[in-house]
């Protein structure tokens, strides 16, 4: 198995991928530098990850400038073939930025970054991101970051409830959707959300720092696994 | 072609969750400021363009807006098109 990871300039979270890609998923895990114009030497890669951090800086807009670089391209192209892609923190902004998923990510409502571990549950336990896990499981991972507020229309918001692609949503210790284990103000507490065709997964909370007990949890294995079993049904 | 001024004015699109306007609200209410209502905190993008017409300037940056400068999404914006002028006071030091 073959794991491209995007490297923008400002990611920080590519080696943490990288690293998660290589141990979880047993996966020949490389970089790829966003000016590139191709997603490997040796063809199609089996994943790509869009790792977190603040490409260009964040700005105008976070994921706004990213979103135009090179790669990007392929990386489209790919989500278009129906290739897995896993956008993470700075890189669900970038596919939001990019279109390839709705809505968008604006500054927390608390107006202060959050770096800590957060609950998230299991809203749709029948992805090719999250079949590893049990639906509702409520998960402990890490979040870091300043604008990862979801707001989107109403009707962009129904249609994704209907057809189970909010895929995580923050929780409270007691496993409740409720505005306390909501940390950044984000609507109807959406943490990760999908694409229509299912290939396409953006979350802000962090599963590859969440690998390892050394790491305080290793809850967001289930994502990786998940992904590794759904390529091995493809093949 | 003629030099433009253009200014771009990006808001929060209205009925959306503006953390920054509110925390500003809040300040300017506590520092006993009377009668604030909402307040709204967006960007100022400022450029120079050269172009046929002032028309013509205004297209090409709706055109930006929409694919860079401003996410349709969230937020709005606004443009103001004026003749470029060599003397302005504000012109950036360098230019």
């Amino acid at each position: 198995m073959r794991v491209a990871v995007v490297t923008f300039p400002g990611s920080n979270c590519d080696y943490d991928c990288y690293k998660a890609a290589q141990d979880v998923l047993q996966a020949d895990s490389y970089y790829v530098w966003h000016r590139e114009h191709d997603l490997g030497a040796a063809g199609a890669p089996d994943l790509v990850i869009l790792p977190g951090g603040f490409s260009y800086g964040d700005y105008l807009r976070a994921g706004a400038i990213a979103r135009f670089s090179p790669i990007m391209r392929e990386v489209m192209d790919f989500a278009a073939a129906g290739g897995l892609v896993l956008g993470i923190c700075n890189g669900f902004q970038v596919l939001c930025e990019a279109g390839l998923l709705p809505g968008a990510l604006v500054r927390n409502a608390s107006l202060q970054f959050r770096g800590e571990g957060v609950y998230m549950r299991v809203e749709n336990a029948t992805t090719a991101f999250t079949s590893a896990y049990a639906p509702r499981q409520v998960l402990r991972v890490p979040i870091a970051h300043g604008e990862g507020n979801y707001v989107a229309d109403e009707a962009t918001l129904a249609r994704l409830e209907d057809e189970g692609r909010v895929v995580f949503r923050y929780v409270d210790a007691a496993g409740e959707a409720s505005a306390e284990g909501n940390p950044n103000g984000s609507m109807r507490n959406i943490a990760g959300i999908m694409n229509e065709q299912g290939n396409v997964l953006g979350l802000m909370p962090h599963p590859e720092r969440a690998i390892e007990q050394l790491l305080g949890s290793t809850d967001g294995r289930g994502v990786f696994e998940s992904i590794a079993a759904s390529l091995a049904g493809v093949r | 072609m003629s030099d433009f001024e253009v200014e771009v004015r990006i808001t929060p699109r209205p009925g959306l969750l503006d953390p920054q306007g509110n925390a500003v609200a809040n300040a300017l209410r506590s520092l006993d400021f009377p009668g604030i209502g909402e307040v709204s905190v967006g960007r100022l993008v400022r450029l120079r363009l050269r172009a046929q017409s002032a028309d013509a300037a205004r297209e090409q940056t709706d055109r930006m807006c929409r694919k860079l400068l401003a996410n349709p999404v969230i937020e709005d914006f606004d443009i103001l098109v004026r003749p470029d002028r060599p003397d302005r006071p504000d012109r950036p030091v360098g230019s």
